[in-house]
């Protein structure tokens, strides 16, 4: 018996993930002792719809950050692709709410390709390239749209309600939410049993040994880059469909809250560590408190500060955990 | 023989390491003429030396920031956090002396936040150096301006230029010298002198190239790079008096950029990315370089997203070419020498 609880004690403390979980369930009881009003169905079917977004463009950066890389323009790219397919749609060039998606993210991945192209081939630092682009998507938005917005009345209907129904799972969940969960389940899949998820994690935990075991990695750099800016692209598509509208400043900021949930959810920013789980727990965390600190009474105005602090916080716990688990390892093999 | 060969590998490298520099300080001079001369024809009274001063005086108050970012680009960090750090100090300054303090204790509190959040850069990438600067600050970067967004909301603090001397700060000129451009020459030369001159700027060169040879050499490797960061943080507290001084009100969500322009005014002027590479006069003559291109983009009424995307594209092509050339005469070196280095 006393073994057992050990072993609890020793997987509680060796996995993220379930450390993470606990953290969040206990987060969630303490908002719904302060509001009771929170675990419900409406609410948390709200809060998953409206955090659909952060949460599937969190899988993108994880797959940058787990390369060693990191990409601060994909809120610009999402933005510009979002605007482009919404600007279309405007027009008339189609009308359908599948393929204005599908334009979204192919637009997504072109802006993509161009950030991996620079990366990999202009051999520029990533945090350097991705400032510039984050303000050349950023000013292209503004160019393509005249700075003007692309307004509900602009869309066709099927699109408006889109984002309101639960036409895909007939009935079960949201259709964002399904989008979502579909990224995931796929993500989960390939980073966990394809060659191209295993080189990822190759070439994040060692770029030398991946090179020199025969790993291309300028090319893998290049398809995550542009996986990212598909990501950036699809969430662009549901961003519009979420608020029936296109600005030029959507998405301003989320590039933070993309990157403190893969952090939260204990992916290394040297690249190499990180499971999609954690990511999915560490998106969810952001949303529990995006939702919440308006829930409990906190103001609008705290909630930079806040995700400031839970970001520096979680980077730093990181490292103290990563401290203690290299000394336990040492102190195992002294024995 | 591994040392002979050695040491001509490293003869030819700092030969062609130093025609590459010959050559971009004149690219930068070449496109500086031709920033002027483009200005110059679009508008008669740009040559005016009035005129002028007030141009550069509006971008020297950001420009003050890429002295101290040439030394974190020389350690081979990045700091994103300036933007915040300046809207923090700002707006301490305007709340403090709207709170009744006298102008010239809230000039102090502004200068102690900045000092205070580089600082706090600095405190927690030296005692965490597993991390990077990039994460950090973009974390404190957030931290920064979410705080100040907690002091001041929505709302906006004025009356700043009803004290005399704090409106002369940045208006008051010697002759038809602004007095700010005096304090940027000033500043120059020390923060030039520091880098090429100095001991301390050797050291900032070392950590630079080699963080781990430095720090075995015997250089406070973390002791100079916690110097550097508070450094920063001080400028930037320069920097919000000068940009309070101007405006004379304080917004939240003021300075936002900032890290963009003094990031590509350094690395325009020839600092590498990657640490250790580049000098001071390339970073001065770029501060001008880009302050002019936008004052003349302005003057021809660009709308300022399309100049923020201009900066972002010369970031992108400047960090680009060097490394692009650079990559042929590696290769030939790769190829010269054995093949595990490869």
């Amino acid at each position: 018996m006393q073994i057992k609880t050990k072993n609890l004690l020793k997987k509680l403390r060796s996995s993220r993930e379930l450390s993470l979980l606990l953290v969040l369930v206990f987060l969630c009881l303490l908002i719904q002792l302060r509001n009771s009003s929170f675990l419900t169905p409406k609410t948390i079917g709200d809060m998953l719809k409206n955090y659909s977004t952060t949460i599937t463009l969190s899988l993108g950066m994880m797959s940058v950050l787990l390369i060693g890389g990191i990409d601060i323009s994909v809120a610009s790219s999402l933005a510009f692709s979002g605007m482009c397919a919404s600007l279309m749609m405007r027009d008339n060039v189609y009308s359908s709410t599948l393929v204005m998606f599908l334009v979204s993210i192919g637009i997504g991945f072109c802006c993509g390709m161009l950030v991996g192209l620079v990366v990999t081939k202009g051999k520029v630092l990533p945090i350097i390239a991705t400032l510039g682009f984050m303000n050349i998507f950023r000013g292209a938005t503004y160019i393509v749209s005249g700075s003007r917005w692309v307004s509900a009345y602009q869309f066709q209907s099927a699109f408006k309600q889109f984002a309101q129904s639960k036409t895909l799972t007939f009935g079960l969940i949201n259709n964002l939410v399904f989008i979502t969960l579909v990224c995931y389940a796929v993500f989960f899949v390939i980073m966990k049993w394809t060659r191209f998820g295993r080189r990822i994690y190759a070439i994040g935990s060692n770029p030398e040994a991946a090179a020199v075991s025969g790993i291309n990695i300028s090319r893998i750099q290049f398809l995550v880059y542009s996986i990212a800016g598909a990501f950036a692209g699809l969430t662009g598509a549901m961003y519009t469909a979420l608020y029936a509208s296109a600005q030029s400043d959507m998405g301003m900021g989320m590039e933070m809250d993309v990157i403190a949930a893969c952090v939260i959810g204990g992916v290394s920013l040297s690249g190499g560590q990180g499971s999609v789980t954690g990511v999915f727990l560490g998106a969810l965390t952001m949303a529990v408190i995006g939702k919440a600190l308006p829930l409990i009474g906190v103001s609008q105005f705290w909630q930079t500060a806040i995700k400031g602090a839970i970001i520096l916080a979680a980077i730093i716990i990181n490292v103290l955990t990563q401290r203690a688990m290299v000394k336990n390892a040492l102190k195992e093999r002294d024995i | 023989m591994p040392t002979k060969s050695g040491r001509t590998i490293a003869a030819t490298k700092e030969k062609s390491l130093k025609s590459v520099f010959l050559r971009w300080e004149f690219l930068l001079i070449l496109l500086f003429l031709i920033v002027n001369i483009m200005n110059a024809s679009i508008s008669k009274n740009y040559l005016n030396a009035t005129n002028l001063f007030t141009a550069i005086s509006t971008f020297l108050v950001k420009g003050f920031i890429a002295f101290p970012m040439a030394y974190i680009l020389v350690l081979g960090d990045i700091d994103l956090s300036v933007g915040s750090t300046v809207a923090l100090s700002a707006t301490l300054l305007g709340v403090s002396y709207n709170a009744g303090l006298p102008m010239g204790a809230a000039v102090g509190i502004a200068l102690l936040c900045g000092t205070l959040c580089g600082f706090l850069n600095g405190i927690i990438l030296t005692k965490f150096t597993e991390l990077a600067a990039m994460i950090v600050t973009l974390g404190t970067m957030t931290l920064y301006r979410g705080i100040a967004e907690m002091i001041l909301g929505s709302q906006s603090t004025g009356g700043l230029q009803n004290v005399t001397w704090f409106y002369d700060l940045y208006y008051a000129r010697l002759g038809t010298v602004p007095y700010i451009f005096i304090v940027f020459c000033v500043l120059a030369v020390a923060f030039g002198f520091i880098l090429h001159k100095t001991t301390f700027g050797r050291y900032i060169y070392a950590i630079g190239n080699n963080r781990l040879a430095a720090r075995y050499a015997g250089v406070p490797v973390q002791r100079v790079r916690l110097i550097c960061f508070t450094l920063v943080g001080l400028i930037c507290g320069i920097s919000s008096i000068y940009y309070a001084s101007w405006m004379g009100t304080v917004r939240y969500d003021i300075a936002t950029g900032y890290e963009l322009e003094a990031i590509s005014m350094v690395v325009l002027g020839g600092i590498s990315t990657a640490g250790g590479k580049g000098n001071f006069p390339g970073t001065v003559i770029s501060i001008f370089t880009i302050g002019l291109l936008k004052y003349g983009l302005g003057l021809i009424n660009v709308n300022s997203q399309t100049i923020l995307m201009i900066i972002g594209a010369i970031l992108i092509i400047v960090v680009t070419i060097p490394n692009l050339r650079f990559r042929k005469h590696t290769e030939k070196h790769a190829l010269a020498s054995s093949g595990t280095a490869q």
